[in-house]
């Protein structure tokens, strides 16, 4: 049975952390969506989505919380979290480095920028960067293929990737956000 | 206006507002739709029937006769909905993302024209969730719309037979999954549920998405429908060379000059695509075979260059003209290698619904992983060859493993040769002289390609 979002509020435990909590503009947003919806579970992955852009990542506080909002059960919500590449279920940190792995992008020397990237970081794919800063997540085939080898970060696309320019690149987006 | 010999790429210029509204209207935008005010639903699908557009997602069937299957008339239901699918996520697919970054206005007169055939008052646009640009400027376009009477209440303020015609769109941005591409998977996506094909029949026509009569068409389909209506259906069969209709977006990567993607007439030769078009192979590197339709689609060899990019020409060589944009390789990647690379990414993206797909995909990387290293047997390939068996049409639930192991079989047929030296010499030959640099990178290889932070239930 699914709690009323109130109840569960008593429940978990109030430690000061946000996460325990819907903000004003996340009840808002979600107020939205489910107006226009035909039925709750249809905004599952839209709501996933939207508190993944406020808080990084959905946690499973998080996802208690907005099943309670939303009224689908924690299972049939996490059966959809885990399904989909793009929502995650693990913290990660500033900036999510997405290089493409797909087959236009090996044949021009992906996999040597991958490997390069996880030189240069430390990290290897589904790995964070000690200071949180990054996260290394290599996505399939990013439909840039005549830019072969790229990357999505922050919302870019990186064209013409090398082992030597992504050493920079990395650099130059850790400096942004500083 | 005079009939133009690339009608979806005619917007696309140098000006860097060529998607906006003033832009798409300048060079004859929302012409088609206004024709199609002055028609009746029947003549519009009629017009779209004769066209012979294929749909231009992958699978090619008939947009016409699709759509013929959508109940209409006085006892249909009210509500129907019309999607474009712009999934695109086909290893080495890219023109999806041209069309919708620069001409989102064409989506969206497509759609209109939609919703004027079958009498549908809401559509989607099902975009990939990488695809930022392409949701920035595609939600700019709606509210472009908005404001001039484009979408919304009373369209152009012209009824038809004296009624409004009202029409909205709704961009739903996806969370990422190769399976969405699947109609009816896409349909469960939409519905906010985990991504798994649905049975068929009922057709999605029929009961489609919240169980209404619905339509998926690829965003290239979608492009072609203002100008079949602007320019008549029999323009558009003339625009082919050989027995397609239309134009089509192909596109070339891999090692060539010229990477990129061009509108083309259908049945343009893959040469003229190839050579001309993207510039040839780099210096240094040779023509091994290439995917003529991303990486669902079997090889092709050099003596095949002069076939037509044609469905049934593609078809009659035992590929697939698929998605018309060709993966080239080159004579210094190993096969093995790039057939590794395409079936674990299709493993990957398996929904895991049926078996062949779900074991069988996983099972055909580990062997081709253990080829690759230098420890392969000769019963791996004919193991290999089972697999493809079992993932063939009718024994799955939807296209992904046949799709998936078009690459592999082909590549058992064309590079066996390849497949042998590996076993027999207990190496990859491609990488033998980078012995050194192998093993330096051979744990981040492996670890690179297992790429999930939780976000996969593999």
């Amino acid at each position: 049975m699914t709690q009323s979002y109130e109840q569960l509020l008593r429940i978990l435990p109030s430690n000061g952390d946000d996460s325990s909590q819907l903000s004003p503009c996340e009840i808002k947003q979600l107020d939205k969506l489910l107006a226009s919806a035909p039925y709750p579970a249809a905004v599952s992955i839209d709501a996933l989505k939207l508190i993944q852009q406020q808080r990084g990542w959905v946690s499973d506080a998080c996802l208690s919380i907005l099943s309670a909002y939303i009224h689908v059960s924690i299972a049939d919500l996490d059966s959809v979290a885990t399904f989909y590449n793009l929502i995650f279920r693990q913290a990660v940190g500033e900036i999510v480095l997405h290089p493409c792995d797909g087959i236009s992008c090996d044949l021009m020397g992906g996999v040597e920028v991958r490997a390069a990237i996880s030189q240069k970081l430390h990290i290897e794919p589904g790995e964070t960067t000690p200071d949180k800063r990054f996260t290394l997540i290599p996505l399939p085939c990013l439909g840039a293929c005549d830019k072969a080898p790229v990357m999505i970060a922050s919302k870019q696309v990186y064209p013409h990737l090398t082992v030597r320019n992504i050493a920079q690149l990395i650099d130059e987006l850790e400096e942004n956000k500083k | 206006m005079t009939s133009p010999l690339n009608p979806l790429t005619r917007f696309i210029t140098d000006k860097a507002n060529c998607w906006q509204l003033s832009e798409y209207l300048s060079h004859g935008g929302y012409d088609g739709l206004t024709r199609a005010m002055e028609m009746s639903a029947d003549e519009l699908l009629d017009s779209i029937k004769q066209s012979n557009l294929r749909g231009r997602g992958g699978a090619g069937f008939p947009t016409g006769l699709k759509w013929s299957f959508v109940p209409r008339g006085a006892d249909a239901p009210r509500e129907k909905y019309l999607i474009v699918n712009a999934d695109e996520m086909e290893p080495g697919a890219f023109k999806d993302r041209w069309l919708l970054e620069q001409t989102p206005h064409q989506i969206i007169e497509g759609l209109l024209i939609g919703g004027l055939t079958l009498g549908a008052t809401q559509g989607y646009i099902f975009l990939r969730g990488d695809y930022y640009l392409a949701e920035e400027r595609l939600q700019q376009a709606i509210e472009e719309c908005k404001q001039h009477q484009l979408l919304g209440r009373d369209i152009l303020g012209r009824g038809i037979q004296g009624q409004a015609f009202n029409f909205e769109i709704h961009l739903h941005s996806s969370a990422g999954r190769y399976i969405c591409g699947e109609e009816t998977a896409l349909i469960n996506a939409m519905e906010g549920k985990r991504a798994t094909p649905r049975a068929k029949p009922p057709f999605p026509q029929v009961v489609g998405l919240w169980g209404k009569p619905t339509i998926v068409n690829n965003v290239e389909t979608f492009c072609n429908l203002p100008h079949i209506i602007n320019f008549g259906s029999d323009w558009f069969k003339a625009l082919g060379k050989g027995q397609d209709a239309g134009t089509k977006i192909f596109g070339v990567s891999g090692r060539v000059k010229r990477p990129g993607l061009w509108e083309l007439p259908m049945g343009t030769s893959i040469r003229e695509i190839i050579e001309h078009h993207a510039g040839g192979m780099c210096d240094g590197y040779r023509l091994k075979g290439f995917l003529p339709g991303g990486g669902s689609t079997d090889f092709l060899l050099e003596e095949h260059l002069d076939a037509l990019m044609d469905y049934d020409e593609i078809s009659k060589l035992g590929s697939r003209m698929g998605t018309g944009t060709i993966i080239i390789l080159d004579d210094k990647y190993c096969p093995v290698s790039m057939v590794l690379n395409l079936v674990r990414f299709f493993a990957q993206e398996s929904c895991g619904w049926c078996t062949p797909c779900r074991d069988g995909l996983p099972w055909a990387v580990s062997l081709l992983e253990k080829i690759e290293r230098g420890e392969g047997e000769p019963k791996d390939i004919d193991q290999l060859e089972d697999l493809c068996d079992f993932a063939a049409p009718g024994n799955t639930f939807c296209a992904l493993a046949p799709g998936a192991v078009e690459p592999l079989q082909s590549a058992l047929k064309y590079f066996r040769q390849d497949f042998e030296t590996h076993i027999k010499h207990q190496c990859c030959p491609y990488h033998d002289e980078r012995v050194a640099k192998k093993a330096a990178t051979a744990k981040t290889q492996g670890a690179l390609n297992t790429n999930r932070v939780g976000g996969c239930d593999e």
